[in-house]
């Protein structure tokens, strides 16, 4: 991790550990956040992103180590930081009872938003959410993109400097993630701190200036997603099919080219391919290579 | 490896005053959660003055009726009058415990609204005393109409029953705190058939709310004497009939008071233990 940074982190983690029982979900974890960018947490399921997001929020204490937002060191000024940050949770806990607008201003009282400037940030996530003419209908009855799209306006409803998405896109169809894609892009480009858990490759690639690539609640790789990429995978993949006897003989070809592989469904992806001048085995799909190859090459895991 | 990063224009700055420095028990966001249940009760208050007037009609004529035919006079009153100030302590109980157990499980495990409300600056203190003030503030709507239902039935009561309000109050925020305890403890929904049999019913049984602890075995009147409604059905006896001197109902308060405050302090403790990991 780069300490070439102006400002303060606006996320610092040192040595933090997490355990549940005999589980460690956090494992003695590092990493901060810079003021502004647009951070992402990738790893898939049960990785320990989640639980990191609850330390971040106070609502999970470490065992150990060193947690500060925004300057305030968790859990002892938990307070002073949650007024600061807006939280967006993977488990939709929209209140179903309450209309939308409702939803909007018991947060915005809850966030101490002042009495005078209520109304406006009302509006303002109503806009956000493009949900002003649903105002009046209740959460409950609203589709899964809507609800993904207040939530995500009630958590900016106090203009936090930092908002916190825990898989902000999870269980969408591929039409509605883009427009929450712009909606995060929006909040990145306003100027808040963006910290963004995924285990979606392309939300990471588009939207995250960096990534820390998260594997048994700990953190395996971070920096730039081109950047990784290119120091770990190279620019292209060859994908190669074939029955299990070629897909041997591939990665054993990859491995005396001095190439690295993984295995994928039915096929091979040779890793860093720009390098492979057409040599006679190597045969297949060329495609960039992704975080995804990272990822895989880190860990022996799929994201899932 | 370094990527660049963005200054932060000042087009991020939040909402300056929702950054200022937050007292350790904050009055605004207890009255945020307050707001948000008076929200919701807007919409479904029909259905909680629809069963404060069923219930104590039911109870009016089956004990008031069924057992006022057997039993002439209990306690030097008549057994309706004396009934009838049990049935408004019974609603009391049940609109405040009930809600704090039934509502404080769902939006725990299921709605994750207190989740949500914490990932805000509001502590569990603040959400606990904001959902159990609120229930004991509803719960005057109930013990009110439960009032004019024994009004309808022929119960003649004092002026001191205006009284009914904060007793109502002050019995139902003990008891909102109590099912909110309850309801950190609870893994399932199953775990509330033992709270219901194991405690709500004897409580609102063993509390001299429709015959009195005198007649029952020693032990059983100290449990009596021990149960926070006992002191609230006192309490109402008083205010609707009359007081004997100050210092029962003082000491009724004082009880209450008590009550309050282990409850209070036990909700805290078990629904931080339960939401905080």
């Amino acid at each position: 991790m780069s300490s070439s940074h102006l400002s303060p982190p606006a996320i610092l983690l040192r040595d933090v550990v997490k355990r549940f029982g005999p589980i460690t979900a956090v494992d003695h974890l590092d990493f901060e956040v810079p003021t502004g960018s647009c951070f992402g947490l990738l790893g898939p399921n049960g990785a320990g992103k989640s639980t990191m997001m609850r330390l971040l929020t106070g609502q999970g204490v470490a065992d150990s180590g060193r947690v500060e937002v925004l300057g305030h060191p968790l859990p002892a000024a938990s307070r002073a930081a949650r007024a600061a940050c807006g939280v967006v949770p993977q488990v939709d806990n929209l209140d179903d009872e309450l209309t939308v607008a409702e939803n909007l201003e018991v947060y915005a009282r809850l966030q101490r938003v002042p009495r005078t400037e209520r109304l406006a940030a009302v509006e303002h996530g109503l806009a956000l959410a493009r949900l002003t003419d649903r105002r009046d209908a209740t959460a409950a009855a609203l589709s899964g993109g809507m609800r993904r799209r207040l939530l995500i306006a009630r958590g900016l409803v106090h203009r936090p400097r930092l908002v916190l998405l825990d898989e902000p896109t999870v269980g969408l169809d591929p039409q509605i993630r883009a427009q929450l894609w712009s909606q995060i892009a929006e909040i990145r480009d306003e100027g808040a701190t963006v910290l963004m858990s995924t285990h979606y490759i392309e939300e990471a690639e588009r939207l995250c200036d960096e990534v820390a690539v998260v594997h048994a609640g700990r953190v395996v790789a971070q920096g730039g997603p081109r950047e990784l990429v290119a120091a770990l995978v190279g620019t292209e993949v060859m994908e190669i099919g074939g029955d299990a006897d070629d897909l041997r003989r591939v990665e054993r070809q990859a491995r005396e080219a001095g190439l690295g592989t993984r295995r994928s469904g039915t096929t091979v992806a040779v890793l860093g391919a720009e390098h492979l001048d057409g040599q006679a085995w190597a045969t297949g799909f060329r495609r960039p290579a992704n975080l995804e190859d990272v990822f895989v090459v880190l860990t022996g895991e799929e994201l899932g | 490896m370094t990527t660049p990063t963005r200054q932060a224009p000042a087009s991020a700055a939040g909402h300056p005053s929702a950054e200022r420095p937050a007292r350790r028990f904050e009055p605004a966001v207890v009255g945020a959660i307050l707001y948000r249940e008076w929200r919701v009760f807007r919409r479904v208050w029909f259905s909680t003055a629809f069963g404060s007037i069923v219930e104590p009609i039911v109870y009016f004529v089956a004990f008031g009726f069924g057992f006022g035919a057997l039993v002439a006079e209990v306690a030097g009153m008549s057994y309706f009058d004396f009934m009838a100030t049990g049935t408004i302590a019974i609603g009391i109980l049940f609109s405040s415990v009930f809600p704090g157990l039934i509502n404080g499980y769902a939006r725990r495990t299921e709605k994750h609204l207190y989740d949500g409300q914490l990932a805000a600056p509001v502590t569990v203190a603040e959400l606990v005393t904001g959902e159990a003030l609120w229930h004991a503030l509803r719960v005057t709507v109930v013990a009110g109409v439960t009032v004019l239902v024994a009004l309808a039935f022929g119960v003649r009561m004092g002026p001191g029953i205006v009284l009914v309000a904060p007793i109502a109050v002050v019995t139902g925020f003990g008891f909102a705190a109590t099912g909110a305890a309850f309801a950190a403890k609870l893994r399932s929904w199953h775990g509330i058939d033992i709270v219901i049999s194991g405690i709500i019913a004897p409580m609102f049984v063993v509390a001299g709310t429709f015959f009195p602890l005198d007649g029952l075995p020693g032990w059983a009147q100290a449990v009596g004497y021990a149960n926070p409604l006992y002191h609230c059905v006192e309490l109402l006896r008083g205010a609707a009939f009359g007081f004997e001197g100050l210092l029962a109902p003082l000491g009724n308060l004082a009880a209450l008071a008590a009550f309050n405050l282990l409850a209070w302090l036990a909700a805290v403790r078990l629904v931080r233990r339960a939401l905080i990991d």
